[in-house]
């Protein structure tokens, strides 16, 4: 298995409006959908989409975007980080109470 | 707090006041006030989102009012002083909850209330909506003194001495927007009781007072100092044993100081007053207090009884009906429903009134999320408040509510009532009644989800019989060690912590936040969340076997210690 920083990553933010996780694709917009996101191999392309997302956080699109490693699957990228997968994925429990009224 | 700023609280409640929550009535000022730092951070939200102000600039602005930004959104932490609530306030809180969030809030150790799911372009709305209720989320996060906390049964608990709640009211004024005191080294956290049984935790705070009374009857406080959990966690040490009323205002002034004089803002992990404590030594900090306290012109920090008399008269006080002491049927009620009897036993306190008592409402049922509830739990806490407490909520430290004063008459309707809502669980004080911080589900400090684990291990002893058989045992759940789930100081203490990658947890055994509070010792190696859940299911079968007639858990771990625990955990390993 490889070391997790030579995991390919993907590039993800929080949306400034509403805080939602945003997951930067390949033609430079954001997705809700971690599936959505561009995987990038070489740290010069993890630079590049990071410049861009940069660039959106400086138009006030998104706050404080960072790279996150993954694994690639059949269904898309899966952040490696029990963090970064909740991120994507939500909390593990249930939203509301067990006995909500 | 300058005397002209506590002079204009003289003033008595206004009239037609809707209810006799025992909450401290606003006054135009007050109301005022919140109206403008509502508009002052809608501009501030609205530069944001203009790009006005960058990230940067904007986010101390936004921790200020209580605004964080977590995994999944923003977090709003509403402001609840000393943890007293109107039904007003709460049916506001869940129309809040309701219309701009997921339907439901969580309840926390600071008896504060978090929104988890909220948006920055709605904050100004949800503000504007708390202000209608005389709340706020101001100095609910940012390096000042936060919201103050308090027993949960003030003004009503039969072995309280002074009510705390009215010296509470005293400090949220004095602290607020105190101009010295807003970018201290670190944030700074007071808990104030009024009664020898702690219920407010106060051995953990960076101040704790005791209020009580000399030989004469006259109010003073007992101050601790120094006490937290974290990274390094201390039990708080006394710093004077008898603070006149009167002085409680400059002393606190000079403590501070002292503080924010020699505290350092080098490191933020030592940067805590419970570090300067540590380092300087108690006695060298006494000194420094003692001697800053008599520089003070102590006349312009004097608390006027006149003052203290003004606020307590804008706290309304409660209509009691004359009643029997012991209620027949409340006594029938017991006898012929064991488990309504269950939950008296564990849920019901004295109250100082005759024939009322305190019931505690445990948001703990089995295999809940402990401290939450639905919009719709709280709408009908609120019903259950107008009609059987006198329209009054308190939010707990150990994440639960309480009515505070109910008559004995009404327990059994008022049971069965939490009952149909899901909070009816006969479990205050017991395993299940368990503290639990958001964890990594959440929040983005964590590094391990306390959560699950918390209702896997409730769903494991959700049987009532096993659980008061166990009695008394609290369990504590943080997701990293900042330890808002106070697990330094749980009877089991449960730390989530990232290893190598995967989430685990380290127990700890014998921590107490009680009024002899202890920090808790490290059992062992960090356990998978699997192994963590049979660990505590075998410390309590060491418990129950080594157990004499009466012992509580904690006392059969200081007669055994605490080698036989970790033995039988660790017998696998």
């Amino acid at each position: 298995m490889a070391r997790v920083t030579d995991a390919p990553k993907v590039v993800t933010a929080n949306r400034l409006q509403d805080g939602a996780v945003v997951w930067l694709g390949a033609a430079g917009d954001w997705s809700i959908r971690v599936q959505d996101a561009q995987v990038q191999a070489e740290a010069p392309a993890v630079e590049a989409a990071l410049a861009i997302a940069r660039a959106s956080a400086a138009r006030q699109e998104v706050v404080e975007p960072y790279a996150v490693d993954v694994a690639v699957e059949a269904a898309g990228p899966r952040p490696l980080k029990t963090r970064e997968w909740i991120r994507a994925a939500g909390p593990s429990i249930d939203a509301l109470p067990a006995t909500a009224a | 707090m300058s005397p002209s700023a506590t002079a204009r609280q003289i003033a008595p409640p206004a009239n037609g006041l809707p209810s006799h929550a025992g909450i401290y009535h606003y006054d135009q000022m007050d109301r005022d006030f919140l109206t403008e730092r509502v508009e002052q951070f809608r501009r501030q939200v609205a530069r944001r989102l203009s790009g006005d102000l960058t990230e940067d600039e904007f986010k101390p602005l936004r921790l200020m009012n209580g605004l964080y930004l977590q995994l999944h959104a923003y977090m709003l932490r509403i402001a609840v002083p000393y943890g007293v609530l109107t039904s007003r306030q709460v049916r506001q809180l869940a129309h809040i909850a309701r219309t701009y969030d997921k339907g439901f809030g969580h309840f926390t150790t600071r008896q504060n209330l978090q929104l988890n799911w909220i948006k920055l372009v709605d904050v100004p709305a949800i503000l504007d909506l708390l202000a209608e209720v005389d709340l706020h989320a101001i100095q609910t996060s940012g390096n000042c003194i936060r919201n103050v906390t308090s027993d949960q049964f003030a003004g009503a608990a039969s072995d309280e001495v002074v009510d705390p709640r009215h010296y509470a009211e005293v400090l949220r004024q004095w602290s607020t927007l105190h101009p010295e005191f807003s970018f201290l080294p670190r944030k700074f956290k007071i808990a104030i009781t009024g009664s020898a049984n702690d219920r407010a935790a106060i051995c953990i705070h960076d101040v704790g007072l005791i209020a009580k009374r000399d030989a004469e009857g006259r109010v003073g406080f007992e101050v601790y100092v120094g006490g937290g959990l974290g990274r390094t966690p201390f039990i708080a040490k006394k710093l004077r044993d008898f603070v006149p009323e009167d002085e409680l205002i400059a002393y606190l002034e000079a403590t501070l100081r002292v503080y924010n004089a020699y505290g350092r803002r080098d490191n933020i992990y030592k940067a805590r007053i419970k570090i300067l404590v540590h380092e300087l030594g108690i006695e060298k900090f006494r000194d420094e207090v003692e001697a800053e306290f008599a520089r003070m012109p102590r006349a312009e920090y004097r608390l006027d009884p006149a003052i203290v008399d003004g606020i307590k008269a804008r706290f309304a006080s409660q209509p009691y009906e004359t009643l029997e002491p012991i209620s027949g049927v409340l006594a029938r009620a017991r006898l012929e429903d064991q488990a309504f009897n269950r939950w008296v036993r564990t849920n019901v306190a004295a109250h100082r009134q005759p024939g009322y008592a305190i019931a505690t409402i445990t948001l703990k049922p089995a295999g809940g999320i402990p401290g939450d509830a639905s919009a719709d739990q709280m709408d009908a806490i609120a019903a259950l408040a107008d009609r059987y407490s006198f329209g009054e909520i308190r939010v707990t430290h150990e994440q639960n509510l309480v009515l505070a004063h109910v008559r004995q008459d009404d327990l059994p309707a008022l049971w069965k009532a939490l009952s149909d809502i899901g909070f009816g669980e006969a479990n205050s004080g017991l395993i299940t009644d368990i503290i639990a911080c958001p964890g990594l589900d959440y929040c983005a400090l964590a590094n391990a989800r306390s959560i699950p684990l918390a209702q896997r291990i409730s769903e494991r002893f959700a049987d009532l019989d096993r659980q008061h058989d166990i009695g008394e045992l609290k369990i504590k759940i943080s997701g990293c060690i900042n330890a808002c789930g106070h697990h330094h100081v749980g009877h089991i203490g449960i730390l989530g912590v990232d290893k190598k990658g995967v989430e685990a947890y380290q127990l700890t055994l014998g921590g107490s936040a009680s009024e002899e509070g202890a920090i808790g010792d490290i059992m062992g190696p960090a356990l998978s969340a699997d192994e963590a859940l049979d660990a505590i299911g075998a410390v309590v079968g060491v418990y129950l076997e080594q157990r004499q007639d009466g012992e509580r858990f904690l006392d059969t771990l200081a007669r055994i210690g605490h080698t036989p625990f970790k033995d039988k955990v660790y017998a696998a390993h």
